[in-house]
């Protein structure tokens, strides 16, 4: 497709492609200033404990210290969801919770004088579990959370954010059933997205009250919002993105290491970089939120769901930032998987005593699917029916709709994703594939391979507000303003093409800004899904409003309306008498046009992705392969094909797919420390072990801008946890429901299947 | 800074004292010491590259040995530099992926070309680790299978998920016969 547009959908190269491959993109550590230090965190060994007291004398004397910082030098700054959570605070909440903050000359002394810091605990019984957290009597990681429940709702998703699904009537929706099932699961192995480039900043403070901070957020305009907030609204925050490597949502949540930088770049008058190496970013930065669902669903014969009702567990670790928004934007996401009458899901967000889970791809959505699809999985078993029939069956169509994050219901507006489903089916070759529930596809010799199927959609992609500018140069030129620091999804290029289709320029003529909060409008950033549809919206309407006041300026000079005036390649021509025309160049060097455009929030739409996989299970050794996925989805209009396909390449990575194979965090549950706290023992799928992917992506217009399109990449990796589970389920003979499916859990399960095929023989 | 690009190569200080490194066809002594431009004996080769010299297209991700980010060209092999002490460098010629241009046409290495025509990066921080690994298997191998190539490349890691895209690259200069465009 894209044979409309001279730009759109077409590759192009990216725009920082050059600089990628030659190594000269700057990301955060290859920024520096003179006279920068380096800031190090001294961190806890305890997962609760209260600091009985600090001697930082010693690491004060070492020479080339410049600043230690302890709770008791800095004011009260909170961040948080509730913003309950100090900055450095005299009670610590976890294993690597900051103590203490350095700032050096170098590297090796500020690590010398975070050894030197001498720190007195009191320790304290700690939880490390939903249960242990709920028990009655337990620890409690807030004193003001009895229960270690957090409140829910978040602030930014209005006074009635989403905090639960209420409808219908569940009673009446069970009677119906044909089907019911009840049980537990959960996806509580905490993968990490695990960007590979850590997270950082670099504070240069201005007195009295001004800061800029340069990080490696994936939304820098927010950072401002939240710094501001941080520091009790006495700070004026300049934020500046760089090339990040790497975000997956995780990089929405710089606040802490951004406020560590700017404290210690006001106490010493100098520019601090805090950059944490990987190991701190595998022990103390965001994991995925773990998930854990006691819940029970009614179906009819047919596949139609008639209730759904339960609790959803949600552990969030030692704080949340944006756990309550995952909450509810995962609740609704359920709901446009399951088109259901009647609901009561109910759900409870924990603290524990481990380090923080947030914002990671999938977004809530990923984690309630992998919980409630095994769930599902038994009900479509009893039922007898093929689970993509009933997954595609439920999935939101025109006539559907959901509640939202803001606790509105909203009327789906979208197309119907059905077409795409079947193509994917058909790519994959389900129907030939499928032999029935706990039954292999095909068994060779000690092979047995299994297929399994997910889906996921987010409404996501027309949330938050957006704005870009757009300034026309005389020349023939256009620059583009917009906060959006490029993180690996190629959308910066894309909105320079956006533009460029819609000014009729070349995309070499269009520069973009950097991405800082002086310079440009307000923008929430590319997470979720956003990016095409929101973001990409402001910039289409910021070139649409400077072409309107192109053509109005030129309209006077051409004697003619503006109506019948187009632009193309620099010049404005009368339509139909091309020879009546002006260039650009008309509006002269002394002036300036710059469009403004603004994305309202729009909740009525969705993407959409079914992943199909098929592994297989080796009965000797328990190894499970990933043999082929086809994600299936319908995208509107394809921008950048190339770029399209890098991201839903993506599905196995960043806490993906392979959360359900063999990613996995792993916390000592005596002691809070995390093991795997290093690319060694946490294990990534190298080039020699890659799955056959196809990706099938129709294009069916949808109502979203100009160009139709709706993005996708966020949720490449959400549907195919669910869907691992269930293929190496039909590939054993026996129902696996714990994340990842490593070759322990296999043998266990196969020696089940041995047994049982015995006493049936 | 003590770098000089003066080849003296008979006027060698003594090993003790300094460490001469060929990066990228330039000649650095660099002393060994505490002061700023200085090697100190615990520096690793990523460090002296990325922040003695400057060349800050060397990635450090684990800095650990494990991801492949960090990787350069020493003496015609693809080595870790996160997991080598820059005073074991000495004598050494090591190409960055700041040295895969050709130094005189200013023209891009043939990977590097490929890698952008197939968009074989997104995040693009694990690329230049890529680009170097690939370059110094074809300069030993000008023709690898696709298996040669992923196993190559199996010591660096990739988050975004880009490695299809790269293995066309890849393969598109090593075989350009058999690979299309990719588009």
């Amino acid at each position: 497709m894209g044979g409309n547009y001279r730009y759109i959908g077409k590759a192009m190269k990216r725009r920082d492609a050059e600089s990628i491959v030659t190594g000269s993109a700057q990301y955060l550590d290859d920024i520096t200033f003179p006279n920068i230090l380096v800031g190090k965190v001294k961190r806890s060994p305890h997962a609760h404990a209260v600091i009985t007291r600090i001697d930082k004398s010693r690491a004060l004397a070492l020479p080339g210290v410049k600043a230690v910082l302890t709770w008791e030098d800095i004011p009260d700054y909170r961040g948080g969801t509730p913003r309950n959570v100090r900055v450095l605070d005299r009670k610590v909440r976890c294993v690597g919770d900051a103590v203490a903050l350095v700032a050096a000359s170098t590297d090796e002394i500020a690590e010398e004088a975070v050894a030197l810091i001498d720190v007195e605990y009191e320790i304290l019984p700690a939880v490390f579990d939903i249960d242990s957290a709920l028990a009655p009597g337990a620890p409690l990681v807030y004193e003001e959370f009895g229960s270690n429940v957090i409140p829910g709702g978040t602030i930014i998703y209005g006074p009635n954010c989403l905090k639960g699904v209420v409808r219908g009537d569940v009673t009446k929706g069970f009677d119906e059933a044909d089907v019911i099932t009840e049980g537990t699961f959960g996806y509580e192995n905490i993968p990490n997205a695990l960007p590979p480039e850590s997270v950082g900043a670099i504070a240069v403070w201005e007195e009295p009250d001004k800061v800029t901070v340069y990080g490696t957020s994936q939304a820098p305009y927010m950072d401002k919002v939240t710094l501001f907030h941080v520091f009790n609204r006495q700070v004026e925050v300049r934020s500046i993105g760089t090339q990040v490597g790497g975000g997956f949502g995780t990089k929405f949540t710089c606040w802490q290491v951004e406020s560590y930088a700017i404290l210690l770049s006001r106490a010493t008058g100098r520019p601090v970089k805090v950059m944490i190496t990987k190991e701190e970013h595998m022990a103390t930065f965001v994991l995925r939120v773990s998930s854990r669902m006691h819940a029970r669903v009614g179906m009819k014969k047919d596949g139609t769901l008639t209730a759904i009702q339960g609790t959803w567990y949600v552990d969030t670790g030692y704080y949340s930032f944006t756990t309550q928004a995952q909450v509810a934007i995962g609740s609704g996401e359920l709901m446009i998987m399951a088109q259901c009458p009647n609901w009561d899901l109910k759900n409870i967000v924990v603290a524990t005593n481990r380090n923080a889970s947030g914002a990671t791809r999938g977004f809530g959505g990923q984690e309630l699917k992998c919980s409630f699809i095994p769930l599902l999985c038994l009900a479509m078993e009893k039922a007898d029916l093929d689970p993509f029939d009933v997954l595609k069956k439920n999935f939101v169509k025109p006539g559907g709709g959901y509640y939202w994050r803001d606790g509105e219901w909203y009327d789906f507006r979208g197309v119907d994703f059905s077409k795409a489903m079947d193509r994917g089916a058909e790519v994959f070759g389900w129907k030939e594939k499928w032999k029935g529930w706990l039954k292999p596809s095909s068994v060779r010799g000690t092979k047995r391979r299994g297929i399994g199927v997910g889906v996921h959609g987010n409404a996501d992609i027309g949330e938050d507000a957006s704005e870009a500018y757009v300034q026309l140069g005389y020349n023939g030129t256009a620059t583009i303003f917009l906060c959006v620091a490029e993180h690996g999804t190629g959308q910066k290029s894309n909105y320079i093409k956006m533009a460029a289709e819609v000014l009729q320029i070349p995309p070499e003529r269009i520069s973009m800004s950097p991405a800082d909060s002086l310079v440009t409008p307000f923008e929430f950033g590319p997470v979720g899904s956003r990016g095409t549809y929101a973001i990409g919206s402001a910039v289409i309407n910021a070139a649409e409003d400077a072409k309107r006041q192109l053509l109005e300026m030129a309209a006077g000079k051409l004697n003619e309306d503006p109506s019948n005036l187009d632009t193309e390649d620099g010049v404005v021509f009368v339509k139909g008498k091309p020879e009546r025309s002006l260039k650009w160049r008309a509006m002269g060097n002394d002036r300036t046009i710059l469009g403004y455009g603004r994305f309202e929030p729009d909740f009525t739409m969705c993407n959409c992705m079914m992943s199909f996989v098929e592994v297989e299970v080796d009965t000797e050794t328990g190894k499970v392969d990933l043999v082929r996925v086809v994600n299936a989805t319908d995208v509107g209009q394809i921008i950048d094909p190339p770029g399209l396909e890098g991201q839903l390449n993506g599905c196995f990575g960043a806490a993906g797919i392979d959360s359900a194979i063999f990613e996995e965090t792993i916390l000592d549950r005596r002691t809070g420390h995390i093991v795997n706290a290093n690319l060694i023992d946490y294990k990534w799928r190298t080039f020699s072990e890659l799955p056959v992917i196809d990706n099938v992506v129709l294009e069916t217009p949808f109502p979203s801008h100009r160009f139709h399109a709706v993005g996708v990449g966020e949720i490449s990796t959400s549907p195919g946890p669910s869907a691992v589970l269930m293929a190496v389920s039909n590939a054993v003979g026996a129902w696996l429901h714990d994340y990842p499916a490593t070759p322990n859990k296999i043998l266990k399960a196969l020696g089940n299947v041995e047994s049982v095929a015995q006493e049936g023989v | 800074m003590t770098a000089t690009k003066a080849r003296k190569a008979q006027a060698k200080t003594p090993q003790s004292e300094s460490v001469r490194l060929v990066v990228n066809g330039e000649t650095f002594d660099l002393n060994i010491g505490e002061r700023r431009g200085e090697i100190e004996p615990f520096h690793t080769l990523s460090h002296t590259l990325r922040e003695t010299l400057g060349l800050t297209g060397t990635k450090i991700s684990c800095d650990h040995g494990a991801c492949g980010a960090c990787t350069v060209i020493m003496d015609g092999k693809a080595v870790l530099s996160c997991k080598i002490l820059t005073v074991e460098c000495d004598g050494k010629t090591i190409t960055t992926i700041e040295g895969l241009r050709n130094r005189e046409t200013g023209k891009l290495d043939p990977l590097q070309q490929a890698f952008i025509d197939h968009t074989a990066f997104q995040c693009g921080f694990c690329t230049p680790g890529m680009i170097v690994t690939a370059r110094a298997l074809l300069d030993k191998n000008p023709q690898p299978s696709e298996d040669e190539v992923k196993e190559a490349l199996s010591g660096n890691f990739c988050r975004c998920v880009s490695h299809y895209h790269v293995i066309r690259a890849v393969m598109s200069v090593a075989k350009p016969e058999e690979v299309s465009d990719g588009r």
